[in-house]
């Protein structure tokens, strides 16, 4: 086995075991360090397809912008994987998560077998290496000719998300300021001093 | 192939142990300048000029116990010291220290891994070093260090966007990932990027002291409010973890700054990697001259600060080197 | 080429930098295992409160804010994640990527414009 097949293969155990553990994890700080790990073994595998620029990105934006994002929800709504579920769903809703899921992964393997996966690769979509395929300027080049309109929407898109997140913002703060205005107990207080 | 294996190996292991003595000794010279700058003397009993003072303050360390309190979550809390160090270890892997060397018969490059993608690296790198802080921060069970951690990893991430905008202007002119080509490319004192981007080195520089949480931005770790903040509950070495963690962090980005704006290690007269360390070594003095004559942003102020000025005026940069470059081109 | 994958030795010795640095740290704790003392009791094992007994619990809800620099700093680290492939090949793209580039920066900007009047970017 070379090296390469041996980095593969071990990326890709850690990053389904890693996924996987996420899942099944209760604390949800705990499945936020399985899933950065999980991106991390992805990236490696990025960059074993010579894909260096997603390899990346995904550890900027994904493992280093929105799961400190994720932590931070976490630490907001203070969630320990301690906390009561509540009620168990209905059987019917399990029963369809169940099925659904069992169509999903007949789905999946219906797609690996019929051997259009394989065949993409072998017609090249992965031919990398020799071709700069995947590299940073080849990225830089298609983003910013061919695909010039996704580009430019993405900032309207992420516009988009900056008016939502203030508009939220606004809320919440005034429904502080509201609850100080009516009292003013020490709590409250206290609570503005973490600000 | 293990010819490879054994030189890497030899390379990485005197990167590490030298980074770890550098991380040792520097905190001998913050102690040492601000005692001067402070008109005290600073350590003096351990060896002459107090030199063996690290060594004694490491083997303190290690003889300390290791106290845990009771409501802490376990696993976070053992994992976070690791979590803060490596990533500030990992930019090193990048950083070329030296110029290429015959040795031996194999040609030895100054460099760990010369990664063309060496910009990305660091700058995911340093994207990752928040979580050390916040996961030690929330797993410790205590107040201070919850308000610690939020407070530092709030300040990461409002000085990272403008701390990679900063570099963005040096990407513009050198065309390159690669840390060693840049280094190349500033091989005369007049190439140096500091001369073409002053504005981008002065943006670099802030918001690298910002994200190494050091003073005038260490609210972190403000002792005086926070009682040191996120590792307000840790003792013996994964207390030390955290603070050679931080001074590794300070050299990274002396190193990186050394190698984006200040020529790397090219210089006449003098071995290579004998400038390379003159320079990280005059960035670390600023560090502490910093330390010595600034008080500390108040915490709004801190963020109004990164967003309001550091990001705008990077974005600025950015527009103006680029239609700079391109004027260039024209003429 | 630029920007292609580098030959595997250089991944190999960024692999070794890894595994050399967890190790020498993983190196020290073990060694501080072996010889130092070990005496919990119950006083010392509380959480540092001034030497007073915690009041509440440590685990608390903080404020909002923090969420929006976070939401913030995703949306813009995004925005310099595009200006780094923009950057490196901005020789090859020329003047059309520099008005792209300016387009997409006054849009995000009028978004931090936005954000900063109506006082997100605000710490009470």
């Amino acid at each position: 086995m070379s090296l390469d097949t041996l980095i593969f293969v071990i990326s890709v155990i850690v990053a389904v075991f890693s996924a996987t553990m996420m899942i099944v994890q209760r604390n949800p700080i705990a499945s936020v360090l399985y899933l950065i790990v999980s991106l991390v073994a992805q990236a490696v595998l990025y960059v074993q397809l010579g894909a260096l620029f997603l390899g990346s990105i995904l550890i900027i934006v994904y493992a280093g912008a929105i799961l400190v994002l994720f932590l931070f929800i976490i630490m907001l709504l203070n969630l320990r994987g301690n906390e009561d579920l509540g009620e168990k769903s209905p059987l019917v809703s399990q029963a369809t998560k169940f099925i659904v899921s069992i169509l999903f992964v007949l789905e999946l393997v219906f797609v690996v077998r019929s051997g259009y996966v394989a065949e993409s690769i072998a017609t090249g979509v992965a031919d990398t290496g020799s071709t700069g395929f995947g590299s940073v300027e080849d990225v830089a080049l298609l983003l910013f000719t061919r695909y010039l309109y996704p580009f430019e929407l993405t900032s309207i898109l992420l516009l988009a998300a900056i008016v939502g997140a203030v508009v939220m913002a606004r809320r919440e703060n005034r429904d502080i300021q509201q609850s100080m205005f009516v009292e003013q107990t020490p709590s409250e207080t206290f609570k503005k001093g973490q600000g | 192939m293990w010819e490879i294996v054994i030189i890497s190996s030899i390379k990485v292991l005197l990167v590490v142990v030298a980074i770890l003595t550098g991380c040792a000794y520097a905190t001998y010279m913050e102690r040492k300048v601000l005692g001067h700058m402070q008109h005290r003397i600073g350590p003096l009993y351990a060896g002459p000029y107090g030199l063996l003072q690290p060594v004694a303050d490491g083997l303190k360390l290690i003889f300390k116990e290791d106290i845990v309190p009771d409501n802490v979550e376990r696993t976070t809390y053992a994992l976070a010291p690791l979590l803060a160090f490596v990533p500030s270890l990992l930019t090193f892997a990048v950083v070329p220290f030296a110029a290429d060397v015959d040795m031996f018969g194999y040609r030895i490059t100054g460099v760990i891994s010369d990664l063309n993608i060496g910009i990305l690296w660091v700058f995911a790198v340093t994207s990752l070093g928040v979580y050390g802080l916040v996961l030690a921060g929330w797993s410790s069970g205590s107040k201070y260090s919850m308000l610690g951690a939020i407070r530092s990893s709030a300040q990461m991430i409002s000085y990272e966007v403008a701390y990679g905008l900063s570099i963005i202007g040096v990407i513009l002119i050198a065309n390159t990932f690669s840390l060693r080509e840049i280094v190349e490319q500033q091989a005369s004192i007049t190439d140096w990027f500091v001369f073409r981007q002053p504005l981008g080195f002065l943006l670099f520089i802030t918001c690298a002291i910002a994200e190494t949480n050091r003073a005038p931005f260490d609210l972190p770790e403000a002792e005086s409010e926070l009682v040191a903040g996120y590792h307000t509950e840790y003792s013996s070495m994964r207390f030390s973890t955290f603070f050679i963690s931080e001074y590794a962090n300070m050299i990274a980005v002396s190193s990186v700054a050394t190698t984006l704006f200040f020529g790397g290690w090219q210089g006449p007269l003098l071995p290579p990697i004998l400038w390379f360390c003159i320079k990280v070594f005059l960035f670390m003095f600023l560090y502490i001259w910093l330390r010595a004559t600034f008080p500390r942003f108040r915490y709004d102020q801190l963020m109004a600060f990164g967003w309001k000025v550091l990001f705008p005026l990077a974005l600025l940069n950015t527009i103006v080197t680029a239609g700079l470059v391109m004027l260039t081109d024209w003429l | 080429m630029e920007g292609t994958a580098n030959s595997m030795s250089e991944y190999l010795s960024v692999l070794i930098f890894i595994f050399v640095g967890i190790g020498s740290v993983l190196f020290t704790f073990f060694l501080s295992r072996l010889i130092r003392p070990h005496n919990p009791y119950k006083e010392k094992s509380i959480p540092y409160e001034c030497a007073e007994l915690p009041i509440g619990d440590s685990w608390f809800k903080f404020n909002n804010r923090f969420y929006i620099f976070a939401l913030m700093f995703v949306i813009f680290d995004v925005e310099v994640v595009f200006l780094f492939p923009w950057a490196v090949a901005f020789g090859e793209l020329g003047l059309f990527a520099l008005v792209e580039m300016i387009i997409f920066i006054l849009i995000l900007f009028f978004g931090l414009f936005y954000a900063w009047r109506k006082g997100a970017l605000k710490w009470v």
